[in-house]
C-alpha cells in the first residue's frame, strides 16, 4: 500500500470523519487518496483557518481534530492554529507535506523545518522518514494528542514517503515507556485534601478547562452540591459548572466578577481543578488568595506549583479526582458554610455584573449578548474572537453546558473564532453556532465566508462593531492618556462583503432594533453576518489592571 | 545553586534538540550537558548541570523534562551520593619551570601527560569538580595555551 493510502486508512481507523485543509505540491498524493475516501474534506481559504476549524471541531466534541496542509508556507500558516491548540490543550493532528527526503535540508522549493518550528508549540511532532513507520506513527500521534493533557501533534510527511509502498498493519495499541499519564489521585493526597476541606470555613473552587476536557462537569456539580463550596470557572472552564446554579461565582481574574475575586481573596481554601493559575486569573501573585491553603488538581504535574506554591498537589484526571473526593467525603465533618455564603451573597447583591443601560442612545454590546442568550435560551454554541467581544461574551451569556463556549484563552488568537465556529458547526450541524466577533478580529479570517458559502453552513456571525481594536483602545484610554495609537479602524461595509460571498448581511444601529434583529438572525436557516454598530468607547468592566491584586478592580464595584 | 540532574531518554533523532529547546524556551541556564548512549543502545543518558535560583525552579526543570515525551526518567543528584567526572584536555607551554611544576602536579593529582613536545605539554585531567578547580588554579599560574573540556557525567553510588 502506498504511504498516502496508509495515512488515509489509518485516519479512518482512528474514526476521523472530517479533515480541514488546503492542498499544495507536496500533498497531492494524499489529496488523490482523499478523493474517494469516506472522509469529508473541508477546503478552507487559508491554512490558519483549517487549523482553527479542526480546533473548533475538537473543542466542541472532545474528538481529535485533523488539519492538513502542504509544506513550507502551507505548514507555517498552520503555526498560529497549532500554538492556539497547544496553549488550550486541544487534541489535534496537523499533517503537513514535506519536500522529498533527499531534498530535506537543501532549502528546496517550499521547504520549511516544520519539526523545528513546531517543537515548542506542539505536544509532540514527527518527521516520517520511513514508510514502514508511518502507520505506527499515526497511531502513536493520535494516542499522544488525545491522552493525558491533550494537545496538538504534528506529522511532517515527505512527498516521496507518500508514494512509497509498505505493508499496512495498523497497530492495536501503543505502549510507551516514556509516557504514562497519571489518571487517579493518590489516595494519601485525597485524604490530606479532605482534611483541609473539613477545616475550611471559606473555601472556593476554581474550575478550569480541565473540567471540560475530562468531562468532569457532573462530578464537579456533585462535589459542589455535597460540600456547598462556591465555584468560580475560568474562561476555559465556562460551561463546566451551570452558571444558573446558586453556587456559581462567575469568572475569576482580570475581567472576572467582583464577587469571585473578593471570595478568592478572602478564602481560606482554594481548590483549583484543571486550571493552571494563569496570570490573567491570579493578577499580582503575592496578593492572590493570601490567606488560603491551596489544593491543586491537575493531570499535568508541571502546572502544579509553577506560579503558585501549592499545599496539596494532586496529579490526576479532574473527573476521577473529583469522583474520589466526593465519594470519600464525610458530610458530618464539613464546616458550616452559612456565614461564607451570606458574605458572598452580599457581594453578589452589591456588585453584580452590570452595565449602564440608559446612558447612551448607542447599542451596548452587553445588551446584544444578553439578548442572544435570552433568545437561544442559553443553549447555543458561542465561539468568540479575542478582545472585548470575548470578554462580553464570557460575562453576559450564561453557560450551563460543557463544550458550549469556545474561545482562544491561552494564546489569545484574534482570527480564531470564525474558523473555529465552522469546525464546531460541521461537528454539530443540529446546534445553533454563533460567532461573537469584533470588527478587528473578524477581518483576520474573513475569507472564510467563502467556506461558509461553499458548504452552505448555518453560522451566525455577530460583529460588535465599535470601529476600534477595542481592548487595546480600552488600555490606551485607561493607562495611556487616551492616545489611540494604531487602534482606530476604517472598516469595509461588512454587509456588502458578506453579500459578495453570497451570504446575507444586516446592519443594526438602533437599540430598539436589537431584539427584533436577533430574532431575525436566529430564525434564518442560513448564515448571516450581522454588523451591530455599538457604543464606540464602551469598556469591559470590572477590570483588574495588569499586575494588580485581583481585589483592586476598576469599574463594577458598588 | 548548581544541581546535577540526569535524564534517561529514548535514543532517537531530535531528542537533544527537544531538551535544548525546552531549556531555552523556559529560560533555564545549562552549565554543562553531556549526552551518550548507555549499555542499552535504545537509551541515551543526558547529564545536565543546571543553575537554578531556587527549589521551585529546580522542581519545574525536573517536571518539564519529565513531561517531554521522549524522556523515560529524570534523576536528581542534589540529595544523593554520586560520583561525577568530566574530562579536560589542555596545552601548557613547555619550559624548565613548567616541566618541573607539572612533574610535581602529576604526582599529586590525576593528571596524565599525553604528549610532551618541544613546545608544550598535552595534558589529560579527569576528576571531580572540586579537585579540577584546584588543578586548574595551579595550571593557570603556569600559563594555559589552550583548554577544552567535556560536559560532566555522573553516576549514583
Amino acid at each position: 500500500m502506498k504511504g498516502a493510502k496508509i495515512l488515509i486508512e489509518s485516519l479512518i481507523r482512528e474514526g476521523v470523519e472530517v479533515i480541514f485543509g488546503y492542498p499544495g505540491g507536496t500533498v497531492i498524493p494524499i489529496f488523490d487518496c482523499l478523493y474517494d475516501a469516506p472522509i469529508k474534506f473541508i477546503l478552507t481559504r487559508h491554512e490558519q483557518a483549517a487549523a482553527h476549524a479542526a480546533d473548533g471541531y475538537a473543542r466542541s466534541t472532545g474528538k481529535v481534530g485533523v488539519c492538513l496542509s502542504t509544506s513550507g508556507p502551507g505548514a507555517t500558516n498552520l503555526i498560529t492554529g497549532i500554538a492556539t491548540a497547544h496553549m488550550d490543550s486541544v487534541p489535534m493532528i496537523a499533517i503537513t507535506g514535506q519536500v522529498k527526503t533527499s531534498l530535506i535540508g537543501n532549502d528546496a522549493f517550499q521547504e520549511a523545518d516544520v519539526t523545528g518550528v513546531t517543537r515548542s508549540i506542539s505536544k509532540y511532532n514527527y518527521l516520517v522518514k520511513d514508510v514502514k513507520a508511518l502507520a505506527y506513527t499515526i497511531k502513536e500521534a493520535f494516542y499522544l494528542a488525545s491522552t493525558g493533557r491533550p494537545g496538538p501533534v504534528v506529522i511532517d510527511l515527505p512527498v516521496d514517503i507518500q508514494i512509497q509502498d509498505a505493508d499496512f498493519n495498523y497497530p492495536e495499541k501503543i505502549e510507551m515507556r516514556s509516557y504514562d499519564p497519571t489518571y487517579y489521585g493518590h489516595p494519601g493526597q485525597i485524604k490530606k485534601a479532605l482534611k483541609l476541606i473539613y477545616e475550611s470555613k471559606k473555601p472556593v473552587v476554581i474550575a478550569g478547562g480541565g473540567i471540560i476536557i475530562s468531562e468532569a462537569h457532573n462530578e464537579l456539580l456533585k462535589f459542589a452540591e455535597k460540600t456547598k463550596i462556591p465555584v468560580s470557572a475560568t474562561l476555559m472552564g465556562l460551561g463546566g459548572f451551570p452558571s444558573t446554579n446558586d453556587l456559581f461565582l462567575g469568572m475569576p481574574g482580570m475581567h472576572g466578577t467582583v464577587y469571585a475575586n473578593m471570595a478568592i481573596t478572602e478564602s481560606d481554601l482554594l481548590i483549583s481543578v484543571g486550571s493552571r493559575f494563569d496570570d490573567r486569573v491570579t493578577g499580582r501573585l503575592d496578593a492572590f488568595a493570601p490567606e488560603a491553603k491551596i489544593i491543586h488538581v491537575d493531570i499535568d504535574p508541571t502546572s502544579i506549583s509553577k506560579n503558585i506554591k501549592v499545599d496539596i498537589p494532586i496529579v490526576g484526571d479532574a473527573k476521577n479526582v473529583l469522583g474520589q473526593l466526593t465519594e470519600e467525603i464525610d458530610e458530618s465533618k464539613l464546616s458550616d458554610l452559612g456565614k461564607w455564603h451570606k458574605k458572598i451573597d452580599g457581594w453578589k447583591k452589591k456588585s453584580p455584573l452590570a452595565y449602564d443601560k440608559h446612558g447612551s442612545n448607542k447599542i451596548k454590546p452587553q445588551h446584544v449578548i444578553e439578548e442572544i442568550c435570552k433568545q437561544t435560551e442559553g443553549k447555543a454554541i458561542i465561539v468568540t474572537e479575542v478582545g472585548q467581544n470575548q470578554m462580553w461574551a464570557s460575562q453576559f451569556y450564561k453557560y450551563d453546558y460543557p463544550r458550549q463556549f469556545l474561545s482562544s484563552g491561552g494564546l489569545g488568537t484574534m482570527g480564531y473564532g470564525f474558523p473555529a465556529a465552522i469546525g464546531a458547526k460541521i461537528a454539530n450541524p443540529e446546534k445553533e453556532v454563533i460567532v461573537i466577533a469584533g470588527d478587528g478580529s473578524i477581518q483576520m479570517n474573513i475569507q472564510e465566508l467563502a467556506t461558509l458559502s461553499t458548504y452552505n453552513l448555518n453560522v451566525k456571525i455577530i460583529i460588535l462593531n465599535n470601529g476600534y481594536l477595542g481592548m487595546v483602545r480600552q488600555w490606551q484610554e485607561l493607562f495611556y492618556d487616551r492616545r489611540y495609537a494604531g487602534t482606530t479602524l476604517k472598516n469595509p461595509d461588512f454587509v456588502k462583503v458578506a453579500e459578495g460571498y453570497g451570504i446575507d448581511g444586516i446592519r443594526v444601529e438602533k437599540i430598539s432594533d436589537v431584539e427584533s434583529s436577533v430574532k431575525k438572525i436566529l430564525l434564518a436557516k442560513k448564515s448571516i453576518v450581522a454588523d451591530f454598530r455599538i457604543e464606540p468607547e464602551e469598556n469591559v468592566f470590572p477590570m483588574v489592571p495588569a499586575g494588580e491584586a485581583i481585589n483592586r478592580m476598576i469599574g463594577g464595584m458598588a | 545553586m548548581r544541581h546535577t540532574i540526569q535524564a534517561l531518554v529514548e535514543n532517537r533523532f531530535g531528542v537533544l534538540a527537544r531538551v535544548a529547546s525546552l531549556f531555552s524556551a523556559r529560560g533555564y541556564n545549562i552549565e554543562s550537558l553531556a549526552v551518550g548512549e548507555t549499555h542499552d543502545p535504545t537509551v541515551s543518558c543526558m547529564t545536565i548541570v543546571v543553575n537554578a535560583e531556587d527549589e521551585r525552579i529546580l522542581e519545574q526543570i525536573k517536571k518539564q523534562l519529565n513531561k517531554l515525551i521522549d524522556v523515560i526518567i529524570v534523576i536528581d543528584f542534589t540529595r544523593r551520593e554520586y560520583v561525577d567526572r568530566d574530562l579536560i584536555l589542555t596545552k601548557i607551554l613547555n619550559n624548565d619551570r613548567n616541566k618541573k611544576a607539572i612533574e610535581g602536579l602529576v604526582k599529586k593529582f590525576p593528571i596524565k601527560i599525553i604528549e610532551e613536545t618541544k613546545e608544550d605539554f598535552l595534558l589529560e585531567i579527569c576528576s571531580d569538580r572540586h579537585q579540577e578547580d584546584e588543578i586548574l588554579k595551579q595550571l593557570k599560574s603556569l600559563g594555559i595555551k589552550e583548554l577544552v573540556r567535556t560536559g560532566r557525567i555522573a553516576i549514583g553510588k
